[in-house]
């Protein structure tokens, strides 16, 4: 870390000579910390999944949830510190609302993602406040536009993607991502890729215990932003516990 | 007050006009037909018995596919489509792309529903987007809004409830439409005292907007007793 010590970074409002801002560096770190969260783009809808580590047997099954609904068309997922997350939710809550009773429709995603992102931007301009310490991906389906989804950092840059992932393990879940052909593939094509995904990428030495969280928006669900049902999401998960035991065993036989 | 002030209302030397505010005593009209919507308007502006302006244009820009037909008090109607206008031209820059009508006519509410106890405005809001094509929005005194396929408003609308209810007919052709309207605002302008002068007309289309005139000679004739 080159960073430390020089004092450039101190502060979210001041650049280091070499043309960095370091503390909006270190909310990206923050964010690659937190476990792993994917959206995937079908040709149908989006789907969310996110796999929640769970730091304590404490707590109840399905405390801390890292899937939101922002309006009814919008979902939510974000990676990172909750608190800050959950402060992005209500700030892109309170812009969905005002659109509708403003102009009479549902916020267009493109518009709350700009106004997310520009709020996410000023809180790395200005040396009182710390930039926030998570990324959110945001996505929705309409009759008019079909499925659409963006992801948003830190720094306040936001791209509309096919399909992202974000967290601890974004390297190995993009590689995955990759080799699917999203814009063929219907939600509930989806949803299974993405819990086989998150369990494919869930590191079991490091992190014990993790809950997988699913959402979707689509046509089947009339373009609202919906958890995925239980029986289809336990579904999902026994098919990517069973597609991880394969591997398991073909990894047996090669040794 | 000073003393100085004149108090127009109460002299009865000063002729009513002269104080009385501009308000557009009006009939005004709008139909979808099978590609888009017909608007049309009167043209008379009255300021009290006087006829203040008799070629007024009362279909008014809003984008190149949203237009207004606006009834009630001129200064108010002219006021609040210059802010809609302003509005819609600031969201198609945020958004890149045409508004919908349906976001012109929930501007328009806010408007009419915030100020309710000041403004005096009946405003037809129409026009066309890739969304759901033609459309009407009627947004009365108060601030209420609601979609209708075919609406009329002002004061000359009273007469011609019953014509519009014995003729209009969904998905109309362009030019039915057109004659809908003209024979439906010249049976108004003719019942009414505040209506009349020449009829304008506009047809909004995806291609945008095409606009007319029938000029006073060349009204549809009636019965007139």
């Amino acid at each position: 870390m080159s960073s430390i010590g020089t004092g450039y970074d101190l502060s979210a409002s001041q650049f280091s000579p070499d043309g960095r801002v370091f503390q909006v560096e270190y909310a990206a770190k923050a964010v690659e910390n937190s476990g792993t969260v994917i959206g995937l783009r079908g040709k149908d809808g989006v789907v969310f999944a996110v796999e929640k580590l769970v730091t304590s047997k404490l707590y109840e099954p399905g405390a801390n949830k890292r899937i939101f609904h922002v309006d009814e068309h919008v979902g939510m997922a974000v990676a990172g510190l909750i608190s800050d997350a959950r402060q992005i939710v209500e700030t892109a809550r309170s812009e969905a609302s005002n659109y509708r009773s403003q102009y009479g429709i549902p916020v267009p995603l493109k518009y709350l993602n700009e106004r997310v992102s520009m709020y996410m931007h000023a809180y790395t301009l200005y040396s009182a406040v710390r930039p926030y310490g998570c990324s959110v991906v945001m996505g929705t389906w309409t009759e008019h536009d079909g499925p659409q989804m963006y992801m948003l950092d830190p720094s306040g840059v936001a791209f509309s993607y096919f399909g992202c992932a974000v967290g601890k393990a974004k390297q190995a879940a993009k590689t995955e991502i990759e080799k699917l052909k999203l814009a063929d593939l219907t939600v509930k094509d989806l949803v299974k890729e993405a819990a086989r995904i998150i369990y494919l990428v869930h590191d079991e030495l490091k992190d014990k215990q993790f809950e997988l969280e699913l959402s979707w928006v689509s046509a089947a669900t009339r373009g609202r932003h919906e958890m995925v049902p239980r029986s289809v999401a336990q579904d999902a998960e026994s098919t990517a516990r069973q597609a991880l035991a394969d591997i398991d065993d073909s990894d047996a036989d090669d040794m | 007050m000073a003393a100085s002030v004149i108090n127009t209302y109460a002299d009865p030397s000063m002729p009513e006009w002269l104080s009385a505010p501009h308000s557009t005593g009006t009939s005004i009209m709008a139909c979808e037909f099978n590609g888009g919507v017909v608007i049309g308007a009167d043209s008379r502006t009255t300021t009290g018995a006087y006829i203040a302006n008799r070629v007024t244009d009362k279909l008014t820009r809003i984008t190149d596919h949203i237009y207004c037909c606006r009834s009630g008090s001129a200064a108010d109607t002219q006021a609040m489509a210059d802010i809609v206008t302003y509005h819609l031209n600031f969201h198609k820059m945020e958004l890149g792309e045409e508004p919908l009508v349906q976001t012109a006519a929930a501007i328009f509410r806010e408007l009419c529903y915030n100020y309710r106890d000041s403004l005096v405005a009946g405003i037809l809001v129409a026009g066309w987007d890739k969304k759901k094509g033609g459309q009407i929005y009627s947004v009365p005194i108060g601030g209420m809004v609601q979609r209708q396929a075919v609406s009329i408003g002002g004061s000359g609308s009273s007469y011609v409830y019953g014509y519009v209810d014995a003729n209009f007919k969904p998905n109309m052709s362009k030019e039915e439409a057109v004659k809908f309207v003209t024979n439906t605002l010249t049976l108004a302008m003719l019942r009414d005292g505040s209506s009349g002068g020449v009829v304008r007309l506009g047809v909004i289309t995806e291609s945008g907007v095409q606009r007319s005139v029938v000029l006073g000679d060349q009204l549809p004739k009636f019965y007139e007793g």
